[in-house]
C-alpha cells in the first residue's frame, strides 16, 4: 500500500484531537448538543482517518477490539440502562441526576442518561469499525487483488 | 401492568446485545435467544389478558408526558397481534435452529432475529407515528440482513429489489410525518385523533392516501406488490416464514390502526374493495402461474393481504373483526406453510415442482402437514382459513357488496387451485426431474429426515391452525371486542394520553 506522508503526519495530529472531541461530546451532551451518537459518530469519523492513510492494519492497531463485541457492549449498555429502572418500579428509561462533591475540585453534576448515551456511543462506532473491517478485509475469494493493484504501480 | 408493557420491545434488544457478546458460544446464543422470546410471549400472554379485561393500558417511557414522551400503549388488537406474533417468532426460531443452515453459519443471525422481533413488538405496541416509523425500521434493517444471510449472488440482487423499495418506503412514510406535523402540529396519536377532524378535508384526504400508499408498500397491495414475491422466495426458508407471517401484516396494522383512528370514513369504502379485488386477483393469479412452491406461496401473500383490504373498506364491527381474525388466521397459516416448504426442500433437495414429486409415499408426515395448512389458507372447514373468510363474507354480505363477495369467491377458489398445484407436483406426481416415466433411474435420493426440531415447531404451528378453527367461537368474540375498541377509541386515545 502506498502511503502518502502528508496525510500520514495530518492524521497522527488529528486522530487523537477528533477522538478527544467524541469523547467531549458524549459526555456535554446531556444539556447541551451532543449525546452518544454524535460523539460516536466523531469518534468512529477518527477512525476512518486512520483508515483511509494506513488501512485496516492502523484501525486495528488503533482499537484493538472486535466490532462485534462493541456493538454487544452497546446494545446491551444501553437497553440494560432502560431496564434497571423498571426493576426499581420506575418507567422505562427513566433517568436521575444528581451532584457529587469533590472537595477542593468542587461539585460534578452526572446523570444517569450517559450509561445509555455511552451505550450509544459503543454501538455506533462498533458500526463504523464493522464496516471499515467489511470494506477493508481482504476477501479470500478475491485475494489481495485490490492492495497489489495500487502497490504494482 | 405497566412494566410489562415495555419487556416485549426492551428484552429482545438487551438479548441482541448480549447475544453477540456470547457470540463463541452457540449454545449460550440459543439460550439467550429461547429464553427471551419465551418470555416475550409469556409477557403478551398476560398483556393480553389484563387489556381484555381491564380495557386499553400504556406507559410513558422516561417518567416524560405523553405528548414528549415515548408511549407504549395496547388495545385488544395490539395485543392479540403481539401474542400471535411473539409465538411465531418462538417457533420459528427454534425451527432456524434445527434447521442445518441460516442460524447455524452466521454468528449475528440470533442477535438480528432479536432485534427484528423487538422491532415488531415495538410496531404494534407504539402509541405514536414516528415511533412507528423507528419499529419499523428496526424491523426493516434487520430484516434487510436476514433477507441476504448467505451472500448468493440472486438473494443480494433480488434483496437490494427489497431494500430500495423499503428505503423508498420509509422516505415517503417520513415525508407523510413531516406534512402531518406541519398540519397537525404533533405525532402522537391522541392529539392526530383530536386534531385531525379540525383540518381541511382536502389535507385529510391528502394525508390518509400518503399513510395508505407509504403502509401499502409494506404491506404489498396492489399495485405496490411487486417486490414481495421477487424477494422472498431467495432467503433461507426460516426468514421467509418470519418475513411471509409477519412483516406485511405489520403494514396491514399500521393501515388498521391509522385509518380507523386518524382518518375514519375519509377515504371512500369503494377505493378500498378496489385494492383489495385487485391485490386479491393480482395475486392469486400470480400464484397459478408459478411453477416453484416458494413463489406460488409468495404470491399468495398477496393475494390474502386483499381479504383484510376488504374489512378495512367495509368499517364496521363485523367487517373488522373479520380482518383481525383473518390476520391472526394468516399469520399463522403463512408461516406454517412457509415451515413446510422448508421440510419439502430438505427432504427433496428443491422447491421446484418439476424437481420434486412422490413425497406422499416419501415423506407422508410433510405431506399431512402441508395438506393441512394448505387446506386452512384456502378456507376449507374446519380450519382457521374458513372461520375468517366465514366471517368476512358474513359482513360483506350484510353490507350488500355483492361484486366484492363475489371476487372473494372466487379468489378462494383460485387459491385452493394453486395449493391443489403444488400438492399435485410435489405429492402426488412421480418423483424425478422429468416427472415422467422411468421411476427407477430417476428416483430421487430422499434427502435427509427433517429433525424433530424442524418438525415439531412446524406440527404445533399447523395444529394452531385447526385449534383457530376449533376455538373460532372465542376467538371471533375477542376479535369482535377488538373491533369494536377500533369503531369506538376513545380508551384507546386516553390510555396514550396518559389520562
Amino acid at each position: 500500500m502506498r502511503r502518502s506522508l502528508i496525510l500520514d503526519v495530518v492524521v497522527r495530529v488529528v486522530f487523537h484531537s477528533a477522538f478527544l472531541l467524541g469523547l467531549f461530546l458524549l459526555f456535554t451532551g446531556h444539556n447541551r448538543p451532543g449525546g452518544g451518537f454524535v460523539g460516536g459518530l466523531v469518534a468512529g469519523a477518527a477512525l476512518a482517518l486512520r483508515y483511509v492513510a494506513g488501512g485496516i492494519d492502523e484501525v486495528r492497531e488503533a482499537l484493538p477490539v472486535r466490532a462485534w463485541t462493541l456493538l454487544g457492549i452497546g446494545l446491551a449498555c444501553a437497553t440494560g440502562s432502560a431496564i434497571v429502572p423498571l426493576l426499581a418500579g420506575r418507567e422505562l428509561l427513566e433517568h436521575f441526576k444528581g451532584e457529587v462533591h469533590l472537595g477542593p475540585m468542587g461539585a460534578a453534576h452526572y446523570n444517569t442518561a450517559l450509561v445509555f448515551d455511552i451505550g450509544v456511543a459503543f454501538v455506533v462506532v462498533g458500526m463504523t469499525l464493522m464496516l471499515l473491517v467489511a470494506f477493508g478485509e481482504r476477501l479470500p475469494s478475491l485475494g489481495n487483488s485490490w492492495a497489489r493493484q495500487e502497490t504494482g504501480r | 401492568m405497566n412494566v410489562l408493557l415495555a419487556l416485549p420491545v426492551v428484552l429482545p434488544l438487551l438479548g441482541a446485545g448480549v447475544s453477540i457478546l456470547v457470540g463463541r458460544s452457540r449454545l449460550a446464543q440459543r439460550v439467550v435467544g429461547i429464553s427471551v422470546l419465551t418470555a416475550v410471549t409469556g409477557v403478551a400472554v398476560a398483556i393480553l389478558v389484563h387489556v381484555d379485561r381491564h380495557g386499553p393500558t400504556s406507559t410513558q417511557s422516561g417518567g416524560w408526558p405523553a405528548p414528549l414522551g415515548i408511549t407504549l400503549v395496547a388495545d385488544r388488537l395490539s395485543a392479540l397481534l403481539l401474542v400471535v406474533a411473539s409465538s411465531m417468532l418462538l417457533a420459528v426460531l427454534l425451527y432456524a435452529i434445527g434447521q442445518p443452515g441460516a442460524e447455524r453459519s452466521h454468528v449475528g443471525f440470533q442477535s438480528v432475529y432479536l432485534v427484528l422481533a423487538g422491532g415488531v413488538a415495538a410496531a404494534f405496541l407504539t402509541g405514536d407515528l414516528f415511533n412507528l416509523f423507528v419499529a419499523i425500521e428496526m424491523m426493516l434493517t434487520a430484516s434487510y440482513v436476514l433477507i441476504t444471510l448467505g451472500g448468493r449472488l440472486e438473494q443480494v440482487r433480488s434483496g437490494m429489489t427489497y431494500i430500495v423499495i423499503s428505503l423508498l418506503a420509509s422516505m415517503l412514510f417520513l415525508a407523510a410525518l413531516a406534512f402531518t406535523y406541519s398540519a397537525t402540529g404533533t405525532v402522537n396519536l391522541a392529539e392526530l385523533a383530536r386534531r385531525v377532524p379540525e383540518l381541511p378535508f382536502g389535507t385529510q384526504a391528502a394525508l390518509a392516501a400518503l399513510f395508505l400508499v407509504v403502509f401499502g408498500i409494506k404491506a404489498a397491495l396492489f399495485p405496490l406488490y411487486f417486490w414481495l414475491p421477487d424477494s422472498y422466495p431467495t432467503a433461507p426458508s426460516p426468514v421467509t416464514a418470519i418475513f411471509a407471517g409477519l412483516l406485511t401484516k405489520v403494514g396491514v396494522y399500521a393501515i388498521i390502526r391509522t385509518q380507523t383512528l386518524l382518518f375514519p370514513h375519509v377515504l371512500p369504502a369503494g377505493l378500498f374493495y378496489g385494492i383489495a379485488a385487485a391485490t386479491m386477483v393480482v395475486g392469486v393469479l400470480g400464484a397459478i402461474a408459478q411453477d416453484d412452491v416458494k413463489r406460488i406461496l409468495s404470491f399468495n401473500i398477496v393475494g390474502q393481504i386483499g381479504y383484510m383490504v376488504i374489512g378495512i373498506g367495509l368499517f364496521d364491527v363485523a367487517g373488522l373483526a373479520a380482518v383481525i381474525l383473518s390476520l391472526v388466521h394468516h399469520i399463522v397459516v403463512k408461516t406454517s406453510l412457509f415451515l413446510t416448504e422448508g421440510l419439502i426442500e430438505l427432504h427433496g433437495g428443491s422447491s421446484r415442482l418439476n424437481r420434486l414429486g412422490g413425497m406422499v409415499r416419501t415423506a407422508p408426515g410433510i405431506a399431512v402437514l402441508f395438506g393441512v395448512a394448505a387446506l386452512a389458507l384456502a378456507g376449507i372447514p374446519p380450519l382457521s382459513g374458513f372461520v375468517a373468510k366465514f366471517s368476512l363474507m358474513a359482513a360483506i354480505t350484510a353490507q350488500h357488496e355483492w361484486w366484492v363477495l363475489a371476487v372473494a369467491i372466487l379468489v378462494s377458489l383460485l387459491t385452493l387451485f394453486s395449493m391443489v398445484k403444488i400438492w399435485v407436483g410435489v405429492f402426488w406426481a412421480p418423483a424425478g426431474p422429468a416427472g415422467g416415466e422411468g421411476p427407477a433411474e430417476v428416483e430421487v435420493a430422499p434427502g435427509p429426515s427433517a429433525p424433530l426440531l424442524m418438525l415439531a415447531p412446524t406440527a404445533v404451528l399447523v395444529a394452531g391452525t385447526v385449534a383457530i378453527g376449533v376455538f373460532g367461537g372465542p376467538l371471533y368474540e375477542l376479535a369482535g371486542r377488538a373491533a369494536t375498541d377500533l369503531l369506538h377509541p376513545q380508551p384507546y386515545l386516553d390510555a396514550v394520553a396518559g389520562r
